[in-house]
């Protein structure tokens, strides 16, 4: 019986749902000592000093630590493999604790206390003195002749700047007959807003540092730990138990070097840093603010004759992730609608703003809100309806790009706008919607996205794998690849089953809980890549497995393995299906047996050298209240190509939490920063507008299960893809039912009241008359 | 006053006595001094729902009410809804079954606020569910799943059939 493809509840469920699950916080022995972080008041500015006196005076506070005593070791902090190429490494541009405070929030100082109160009394009794230095938010300005310098090595704060030229642009557009399509889109800093803070305890025991945190990442992790206190990684040990939500944040080395750091200075004695909501919001990682500059040449037949694309990513503080994120989104642009003829350039610049990271989407969210904005504009300009005019020049079935090696086997946008367009009705609403002439307009609007589903050929792609047969004939294995809250941990245990034949997933006891020590090395969650990549080391090792066991089974049968094959937990003789013996009973005998014992298990590591397109579309239907300047999403569905599902309900619920935080991102989140100081704004759960019950409709997912003919189970990308195409399908329907292109996100009230206003669409006389 | 205060109340269905800090919230005491792990710190000036527990029947996020408002309070956590065998309640027990359970961390207060609206006995409408449990933040589930399970829940309750 197939154990893959059917919607099992989560292994991790029953203790979810009963609240017995340990986060790191339910697992800090008490008698740990709580450091609290002194963060800068100055979005530039140099340390010339810090009075600890008062500080160390409290009663409770251990000790009090400041930029000043930190080791001079830069390290970098991106949750990405170790590269051997030198050149390919991070930017190494951290520091425990900075003497340069490179954004309002940077880490100053630290005061580790007995108690969480007078650590917290000790951070407001330190006395900085500080250098002030002029600072700057955006990233453009951040690159004019003349702008402050924030990091030394990156004149002009260029972190990065890559492009590509694709044919002759400036020769392509001279082709007569042309129609220009030009526009700015910009979209915002926003926040993973996990409902767990990050947050991590450390003790030393026989002189290695254990770091117990919440992370996606706990191999990288101990890397990174290794590489700022200068220790080698081998003495680091990072354990990773079950975490409220990531979303990327978590995807980065947040505060475990520094508490690793704290607990060395004080004998090895347990400490733990909680960071708040405030602290999350500012001095964790954000989601790059990108601001895009498309021109799009379109021929009288509404083909592309040319295209160019040139975007600023806003690094912030750090580099983090780096460029990686306006790398993804630049290149995903020639593949999405393909033309002969383009130009592309992506600069990330270091600002004064919290340092961006990896965050759901990773550029794709920004790039399809840039993309799928000027194609909307492109299809009004051709008078073309939009889906019909994706339809006409998005990528076609057999496109194959050489870099990746993907391949569009299928004609996947194609069935997946089908599909939604049948789902939501499409057809009838675009010629009904559209032509609202009163204070309440309705609008439909679609938006497509594609996605690699990990990192291949661009970072190591490796999974490792163990399998050991336990005394009941089920089967403990451990995986690198780490639960997050997506359910990775249930469809690992549904495709370990498949691939040994055991009765049932609830046989396979997948441990949760990664530790460095003993986990075989995986590089965690992150990319959309965790069902794919540990599907193939799954299968391996689930296959050097089969084969230990059939390989025993035969010294009892005296049966050829080729002849023996397990179906449900049972060894039976393939010609007849006769039941041999049960897994039991081999594993038993194999364990107990006087004369040949053996414990029976597999490990395995498997490189994968393959990527996937993932692809998918939303369709949005809004209800704008121009008076108000108010747009409310009344219907939205997601359509999905992600390969065969291994978890049909699990999937489904992966794709409405991608959808709520792309409803957010369309209408409501961004992160604000203060002009004249660079203080963020709102970096609490009241004032950012997180989505709440209230603010979408029911969220309907769909899906076009082609199998992807590189994995062994079919799948590919599911994680982040869900999060990319909601906004512009929201902007995309506000423009059809109002005839208005709001080409920056959020489109809150405010911006649609201007931009209304601009329109001439309210303080019209004669609109108030209706 | 003093720093420290003995508080008298019911949690779970037990009467206990305990000295606490005057400054501590709920929260704090629910977590440190009883080991109730399912009162989660998200945001810990009510923000987020995370915390939420019910006190004389009604929600409340623990982390804006102090340990010493608690005195002669009826307290329960999400653990009071786990049978002595470990049974599940037909709520917790949905949430399972309608995937309305991700990371985990704003399952408890969600499943909380959920006890108070099945206890209410009433129907309500999607819009009032809404309402209802818009004192909660969820990053994970995008809020659909765990409406399924509490509006099925509600429907068996009363005995009625559902209409989805």
């Amino acid at each position: 019986m197939n154990k893959v493809g059917i919607s099992e509840t989560r292994v991790d469920g029953y203790d979810k749902a009963t609240g017995r699950t340990k986060y790191y916080e339910d697992r800090i022995p008490s008698e740990a000592l709580y450091v609290r972080i002194k963060h800068a008041e100055r979005a530039h500015a140099l340390v010339k000093s810090v009075d600890t006196a008062a500080a160390a005076a409290i009663p409770g506070v251990v000790k009090v630590l400041t930029c000043f005593d930190v080791p001079d070791l830069p390290f970098p902090t991106a949750g990405h493999p170790w590269s051997m190429d030198p050149g390919h490494q991070d930017v190494a541009d951290r520091h425990l604790l900075n003497r340069h405070v490179r954004y309002w929030g940077d880490d100053i100082a630290v005061v580790i206390a007995e108690n969480e109160v007078a650590a917290m009394q000790g951070v407001r009794a330190l006395a900085v003195e500080y250098e002030d230095l002029p600072f700057v938010l955006d990233a453009q300005k951040a690159m004019e002749p003349g702008a402050p310098q924030i990091h030394e090595s990156f004149p002009n704060n260029i972190l990065k700047h890559t492009d590509y030229r694709k044919g002759d642009y400036q020769a392509a557009i001279r082709e007569p007959g042309l129609v220009k399509v030009e526009g700015w889109y910009e979209t915002p800093t926003v926040q993973h807003c996990h409902i767990e803070n990050h947050g991590c305890f450390a003790y030393m025991e026989n002189g290695r540092i254990t770091v117990v945190s919440s992370t996606q990442i706990p191999h990288i992790v101990r890397r990174v730990v290794g590489q700022a206190l200068g220790r080698p990684w081998a003495e680091i040990q990072i354990i990773k138990p079950y975490i409220g939500g990531g979303f990327g944040n978590k995807q980065d080395a947040l505060y475990e070097p520094l508490c690793a750091w704290c607990c060395t200075q004080v004998g090895g004695r347990p400490v733990r840093i909680d960071c708040s909501r405030e602290e999350t919001f500012v001095s964790n990682r954000v989601r790059h603010a990108i601001r895009f500059h498309i021109v799009t040449w379109l021929r009288p037949d509404a083909t592309i004759a040319a295209r160019k694309i040139e975007l600023w990513s806003n690094q912030g503080a750090y580099a983090s992730h780096g460029h990686s994120i306006a790398a993804k989104a630049v290149n995903s642009f020639p593949q999405h609608y393909p033309c002969d003829n383009m130009e592309g350039d992506a600069w990330t610049v270091y600002t004064n703003r919290p340092a961006a990271g990896a965050m759901r989407g990773y550029g794709m969210p920004q790039a399809s809100f840039a993309d799928e904005s000027n194609i909307d504009d492109c299809a009004a300009a051709m008078h073309m309806d939009p889906v019909e005019f994706r339809r006409l020049n998005i990528m076609p079935q057999g496109f194959h790009d050489n870099f990746s090696g993907n391949t569009n086997y299928y004609d996947s946008y194609r069935e997946c706008m089908a599909k939604g367009a049948e789902l939501i009705d499409y057809a009838r609403k675009r010629e009904e919607y559209g032509h609202d002439t009163g204070n309440l307009r309705r609008g439909i609007g679609v938006a497509t996205f594609w996605y690699n589903t990990g990192v291949y050929p661009i970072s190591l792609e490796t999974s490792s794998n163990r399998m050991l047969l336990n005394l009941d004939g089920t089967v403990t294995m451990q995986c690198g690849e780490t639960e997050i809250g997506q359910g990775a941990d249930t469809a690992f245990a549904q495709m370990a089953a498949e691939a040994l034949g055991l009765a049932s997933y609830r046989d396979v006891h997948v441990v949760s809980c990664q530790d460095t020590d003993i986990t075989p090395t995986g590089l965690g969650a992150y990319a959309s890549r965790q069902t794919y990549v540990a599907g193939f080391s799954i299968r391996q090792t689930a296959d050097q497995l089969k084969k230990k066991i059939l390989n025993y089974a035969q010294e009892l049968t005296l049966l050829s393995p080729d002849c023996m094959e397990i179906v449900d937990g049972v060894i039976v003789r393939k010609a007849d299906g006769a039941a041999l013996m049960t897994l039991k009973e081999l594993a038993m005998t194999a364990q107990y047996n006087p004369v040949h014992s053996e414990h029976l298990s597999a490990e395995s590591t498997y490189t994968i050298r393959s990527n996937a397109y993932s692809f998918g579309c939303t369709f949005a239907e809004v209800e704008v209240d121009i008076q108000m300047c108010k747009a409310r999403v009344k219907r939205i569905v997601n359509v999905h190509d992600c390969g065969k599902l291994i978890n049909p309900a699990l999937a489904e619920a992966q794709v409405h939490g991608g959808m709520s935080m792309a409803i957010g991102f369309g209408l409501s989140e961004q992160l604000l920063f203060d002009e004249k100081t660079g203080r963020p704004l709102n970096n609490n759960l009241l004032d950012y507008k997180l989505s709440t019950f209230m603010d979408h409709p029911n969220l309907e997912a769909a899906f076009i299960e082609n199998p992807e003919p590189t994995s062994p189970y079919g799948t590919k990308a599911l994680g982040e893809p869900p999060a990319c195409s909601g906004a512009p399908a929201i902007r995309n329907a506000i423009l059809h039912a109002t005839g208005v292109a709001v080409n920056q996100l959020p489109i809150n009230p405010h911006r649609l009241f201007a931009a209304f206003t601009e329109a001439g669409l309210i303080n019209n006389p004669r609109l108030e008359e209706v | 006053m003093s720093q420290y205060k003995v508080v008298h109340c019911n949690i779970n269905g037990r009467d206990v006595e305990k000295v606490v800090d005057v400054r501590a919230s709920l929260t704090d005491m629910l977590r440190n001094d009883f080991r109730l792990t399912s009162v989660k710190k998200g945001c810990e000036v009510g923000e987020c729902g995370a915390c939420n527990v019910l006190i004389d029947g009604e929600t409340f996020n623990s982390c804006i009410y102090l340990a010493i408002w608690a005195e002669g309070k009826r307290i329960r956590t999400l653990e009071s809804l786990t049978g002595p065998n470990g049974e599940l309640s037909d709520i917790q027990q949905a949430f399972l079954d309608e995937t309305a359970i991700q990371c985990g961390f704003c399952t408890p207060g969600f499943i909380m606020t959920a006890v108070e609206i099945l206890e209410a006995g009433k129907l309500y409408t999607d819009d009032e569910l809404r309402k209802l449990l818009s004192g909660h933040l969820c990053r994970c589930t995008g809020y659909e799943n765990i409406l399924r399970a509490v509006k099925k829940t509600m429907y068996r309750r009363l005995g009625k059939e559902i209409d989805f």
